[in-house]
């Protein structure tokens, strides 16, 4: 059963004073399995962060199903909600941490809302600390904390009711490159290790590479596309979804590019694609050397997603026009190509 | 200038004066912070986006405070006079000044409590939500605690308009500095008496602004 589950989502904020009704989630189907890293990408005002909110609740669902854990929630009373919010951590961009309590009193708040014994809290606040790495920092204010460590007091602070579930909202945007790789590893450990299951909200394609197996593209507040990551890296099917990926991959030069590569290098213009294992660049290559043909790598390269690589490779392939063509046909049957006009 | 004074004779009713401002400005200070809050609060919490989101009970709560507010506080003493009788039993008096003091305090506090609650970032009230605590919950366990600095000052800053709203008292039979002030200094042509109470008073002002920053400071510095 999926841990969670999204049927005919609909959101609508009313209209405020004159202006209009704003639908920002449109009948948006979504289902996620427990373990999962689900990545949700989308421009601002696309929905996703709507679409979060609607699963713990935050926003009330205009109409539609939401089931956490096979509960409908949809229909709960604040308290009931409440219940499931216990079960459900969230991070925020902004970290959102209480300035007046420290990382400890952070933390253990979600434990005291539970009603944890006291003796349970400590242990538990203790165990969440070192788990984040912060165990020196228990009795710093959250304005004497760096970025990165503000938002691992976070993580901490959502994953100390044990929940299954973890929203994280835009969670690294606020942070610098370096940071937002560390923050990326704990919550890659998070799902590793606690076994619990992530729903990142992101506009940063490279937290989908390095962290979703899933990934979710939104538009107007409708879910677009989605699939694997690997598979939506390497073949993006729709325009917001090409121009995402076009931000992480090299997928051919734009036509500007391509007039000026083409003054540098003579002959004809090739793309290949590779993806996954199946096609062995030396292969590719073996093949292009058996013709008398000179080539040059223009564009491109291949990325890494978990374990997977994938790319495209853009080759000026210069010499005698049949030599060059025979060389095109030998390679096209191992790798998809497409010649750049 | 004539330096003729009574003031050697009157220590003891400087002294009793003192004690009087004091006695009536922490109780007012007590009560109409407290009622004040409340009246914050929800003010705060029925706004567009509130915890207790209400347009109607914001706006009738806004027309109420709004009527009371400007009303100068000379007169507000005068205007419930009929209403101290009922509730204090007397209309003059010390009990009498308290009770429109507090009444008075309450509406303008109401208003500072509103402005500061509003500075708390709604995001952590959306991080103490996203976590399953209950709305009364959330007020007293994040809303107050991280505006808890800004409050202090504001009831600070609520302490020393108490002090002046207060040397009105005299009007209906209060007492107090303001009060002594007027009749054995000012009718009196006793200069000397007089700044004797306004050096007081500004001592007062001082020491409860400078305990009020202390532990503002001491709250935001975390």
């Amino acid at each position: 059963m999926a841990l969670l589950e999204l049927r005919d989502v609909y959101k609508t904020f009313p209209a405020v004073r004159g202006g209009q009704a704003v639908e920002a989630v449109r009948g948006v189907d979504l289902t996620v399995e427990a373990g999962e890293i689900v990545g949700i990408v989308g421009y601002s005002g696309a929905g996703k962060s709507t679409l979060v909110r609607l699963i713990n609740a935050l926003e009330s669902t205009t109409s539609g199903s939401v089931r956490v854990d096979g509960q409908e929630i949809t229909t709960l009373r604040e308290r009931e909600l409440r219940q499931v919010r216990l079960g459900i951590g969230m991070i925020f961009q902004q970290f959102n941490l209480f300035s007046s309590r420290t990382a400890w009193g952070n933390i253990a708040y979600p434990l005291e809302v539970a009603g944890v014994p006291r003796q349970e809290q400590h242990q538990r606040v203790s165990d969440l600390l070192h788990f984040v790495g912060l165990a020196d920092k228990a009795h710093s204010y959250p304005d004497q904390l760096s970025g990165g460590q503000k938002q691992r007091v976070g993580i901490a602070r959502a994953l100390a009711t044990s929940p299954s579930l973890l929203l994280a909202d835009e969670s690294t945007s606020a942070l610098d490159p370096e940071t937002t790789e560390e923050v990326l590893a704990l919550l890659r450990r998070v799902n590793r290790e606690l076994g619990i299951t992530i729903v990142v909200i992101t506009h940063e394609m490279e937290v989908v590479r390095s962290l979703a197996h899933r990934v979710v593209v939104m538009e107007a507040g409708r879910v677009v596309e989605e699939g694997r990551v690997l598979d939506v890296l390497s073949e993006p099917q729709r325009p917001v979804t090409r121009r995402f990926v076009g931000t992480i991959v090299d997928d051919e030069p734009d036509a500007e590019t391509l007039a000026a590569l083409r003054e540098r290098h003579p002959g004809r213009f090739v793309k290949l694609s590779f993806r996954g294992h199946d096609v062995r660049q030396s292969e590719v290559f073996g093949r292009l050397l058996r013709h008398d043909v000179r080539f040059e790598l223009v564009y491109g390269g291949i990325e890494e997603v978990q374990g997977d690589t994938f790319g495209n490779l853009t080759l000026a392939l210069d010499g005698a026009p049949a030599a060059v063509e025979a060389a095109i046909r030998d390679v096209q049957d191992l790798v998809p190509t497409k010649e750049l006009g | 200038m004539d330096l003729d004074t009574n003031l050697s004779q009157l220590w003891p009713l400087v002294w009793q004066s003192t004690y009087e401002t004091l006695y009536i400005v922490a109780i007012t200070l007590v009560l109409g912070g407290l009622l004040g809050l409340l009246l914050g609060l929800a003010l705060y919490v029925t706004r567009r986006g509130g915890l207790y989101e209400s347009r109607v009970a914001n706006a009738v709560l806004n027309v109420f405070v709004n009527f009371f507010r400007p009303i100068p506080f000379v007169i507000f003493i005068a205007a419930v006079q009929p209403l101290a009788r009922v509730v204090v039993g007397i209309g003059i008096g010390n009990r009498a000044i308290i009770f429109a003091l507090t009444l008075a305090a309450a509406f303008g506090i109401s208003r500072i409590v509103e402005q500061n609650l509003v500075t708390v970032d709604p995001g952590v009230i959306e991080a103490a939500r996203s976590v399953g605590a209950s709305r009364p919950r959330i007020i007293r366990t994040v809303l107050i605690p991280e505006a808890l600095g800004p409050l202090i000052l504001g009831y600070t800053f609520v302490f020393v308009a108490l002090v002046d709203m207060s040397a009105i008292a005299g009007v209906i039979g209060g007492g107090g500095l303001g009060n002594f002030a007027l009749q054995y200094g000012y009718r009196q042509f006793d200069t000397v008496v007089t700044w004797t109470a306004v050096l007081i008073i500004v001592a007062l002002v001082q020491v409860v602004q400078l305990t009020g920053n202390t532990l503002a400071r001491r709250v935001l510095r975390r």
